[in-house]
C-alpha cells in the first residue's frame, strides 16, 4: 500500500513511558505502526492515522503550543480542580492528581466498570459524566461542547505514547461483537459499512481523500475540516452522513460499541490525544 | 473521509422517484449480468451523461475511477475502482447499465452503490429515500461510458 511499515520500537516505549503525557516529546515518526496482537486479528499491520496525514499536520499535532487541543486540555487543567455541583466536589477531590489518578484509563477505555456492584459499559466522556450527576450533583456536560472535550482530552492525554490496550473478552465480549457487527454492516443510501473504506481499500484514495484505517488513538482531535476539536462519536456520526446514513446518537450504545471495536482495530497503537487530522 | 466525495445536501434531496414509462427500480432485471432495454425506452444523452457522471451530487464516479480523458478538467480520480478508458471496448451498453443500476448483483461484496435500487437498505434518511440516480441519469451515462473506446 506504499505505507512504511516501521515497528514500535522498545526505545519508542520507554521514551513515552518515560515522558509521561502533557510534556511529551515530540511524536516519533517511527511508532505510527505496530504489529497486530495476534493471527485472527483483521488487519495485518495497525497504523495510525498520523501515517496517512501531510508532514504540516503531522508539525502541528507535534507541537504542543500549536496544537490546538491543547489549548483545550489546559482549561480543563483547570476545571479539573474547580468545585461544580451540589456536592461541593471537583474532580481532584476524589481523583486528587489525574497524572496518578487517570493513568491507565486513556488507553483501556471503553470498558466495563463496576459502579456499586452494576457491571456498565462506559466510554470516557460517559463516565466523566457519571461523575458530575452522581459523584458532584452537577450538570451533565453535553457531548462534543468544550468541557467535555477538554476533560476527555485531559484524561487520554496522561496515556499519551501509552498502547492502546481494550479489553474485548468476558463482560466487554458481547460489546465487542456487537461492535464488530456494526463496523461491518453496510449503511445509508450509498450503502458501506466501515469495513468497505477502512479495511478494504485503506492506503488508497477516493478522489483526494487519503484513506486510513479509521483508528481511534488519536480522539478527540483537531480537525481541519472542523476548525476544531471534535470527539470519536462526532466523527462517526460525519462518516454515517457522508454515506447518506441516518446516525446513531453520540454516547449512544451503538457508538459506544463501535468505539470499542475500533479500540481493538488499533490494539498496541499509541495514545496520540489530541492529534491533528485533515 | 467521504465528505469531499459526498458532499451532504442540506433540504435538496437527491433521491428520485421513477416517472411514467420508465421502468420503477423494483421492476428491473438483471439477466445474465445485463440489462438489455433502455430504463426510459430512449437512449440517454451523452453529453447530460457526462455532467451526470462527474457531478459529486449525482455518480460522483470520479471518486473512485479514474478517467483519463477527464484530468484536465477534473483533478483527483479516486483509485479504487477500476480506471474506466477504454471502457465501452470490453462491455456492452446492457452491461454498462447493469453494472450501474447494481452493481452488488454480480459482486455482492463491491464497495460500489448501486445507483438504481432503493430496497434492502438500512438507516437511510428520508431525504435520501429512493434512487441515487434517475432512470434518465443511469441512461444518460450509459451514453457517455459508450464514447470511452480505445485510441
Amino acid at each position: 500500500m506504499g505505507i512504511p511499515h516501521l515497528k514500535k520500537t522498545v526505545a519508542a516505549a520507554a521514551l513515552a513511558l518515560a515522558c509521561g503525557g502533557y510534556a511529551a516529546a515530540e511524536l516519533r515518526d517511527d511508532y505510527v505502526a505496530v504489529e497486530p496482537p495476534n493471527e485472527d486479528h483483521p488487519l495485518t499491520e495497525i497504523i495510525s492515522g498520523y501515517e496517512f496525514r501531510t508532514d504540516e499536520t503531522r508539525a502541528l499535532q507535534a507541537d504542543d503550543f500549536e496544537n490546538p487541543g491543547y489549548l483545550l486540555l489546559e482549561e480543563a487543567m483547570e476545571t479539573w480542580e474547580e468545585v461544580d455541583g451540589a456536592a461541593g466536589k471537583s474532580c481532584a477531590s476524589c481523583h486528587d492528581d489525574y497524572e496518578e489518578s487517570m493513568a491507565g484509563v486513556g488507553s483501556t477505555y471503553p470498558k466495563v466498570v463496576d459502579r456499586d456492584g452494576e457491571k456498565v459499559f462506559t466510554n470516557i466522556e460517559n463516565q466523566i459524566n457519571h461523575c458530575r450527576t452522581e459523584h458532584m450533583q452537577a450538570d451533565a456536560w453535553k457531548y462534543d461542547k468544550p468541557d467535555m472535550l477538554g476533560m476527555t482530552i485531559l484524561v487520554r492525554n496522561v496515556d499519551r505514547g501509552e498502547p492502546v490496550n481494550v479489553a474485548i473478552d468476558g463482560d466487554a465480549a458481547p460489546y465487542f461483537e456487537k461492535g464488530e457487527a456494526l463496523y461491518n454492516q453496510r449503511v445509508g443510501q450509498l450503502d458501506m459499512a466501515c469495513s468497505n473504506c477502512h479495511q478494504d481499500y485503506y492506503g488508497m484514495y477516493i478522489r483526494a481523500d487519503h484513506l486510513s484505517q479509521g483508528q481511534s488513538n488519536g480522539f478527540p482531535t483537531y480537525r481541519f475540516k472542523w476548525s476544531g476539536v471534535g470527539s470519536l462519536h462526532r466523527r462517526f456520526s460525519g462518516c454515517m452522513k457522508n454515506i447518506r446514513a441516518e446516525p446513531f446518537s453520540k454516547g449512544g450504545e451503538e457508538f459506544l460499541a463501535l468505539e470499542l471495536y475500533l479500540g481493538y482495530r488499533g490494539q498496541g497503537l499509541p495514545v496520540e490525544t489530541p492529534s491533528v487530522r485533515n | 473521509m467521504l465528505h469531499r466525495i459526498i458532499p451532504i445536501l442540506a433540504a435538496a434531496t437527491l433521491a428520485t422517484t421513477a416517472q411514467a414509462g420508465e421502468v420503477a427500480p423494483g421492476d428491473v432485471k438483471i439477466v445474465d449480468g445485463a440489462i438489455a432495454a433502455s430504463l426510459t425506452g430512449e437512449p440517454g444523452d451523452a453529453e447530460r451523461g457526462k455532467a451526470a457522471f462527474v457531478g459529486r451530487k449525482a455518480g460522483n464516479c470520479l471518486a473512485c475511477h479514474v478517467v483519463t480523458e477527464l484530468l484536465d478538467e477534473q483533478q483527483f480520480h479516486g483509485e479504487i475502482g477500476p480506471p474506466l478508458d477504454g471502457v465501452a471496448d470490453i462491455y456492452s451498453a446492457a452491461e454498462l447499465r447493469a453494472q450501474i443500476v447494481d452493481s452488488k448483483v454480480a459482486n455482492p461484496a463491491t464497495i460500489m452503490p448501486a445507483f438504481y435500487r432503493e430496497t434492502g437498505l438500512n438507516r437511510v434518511p428520508d431525504a435520501f429515500k429512493g434512487t441515487i440516480l434517475s432512470a434518465q441519469q443511469v441512461e444518460d451515462i450509459v451514453a457517455y461510458l459508450g464514447t470511452l473506446k480505445g485510441e
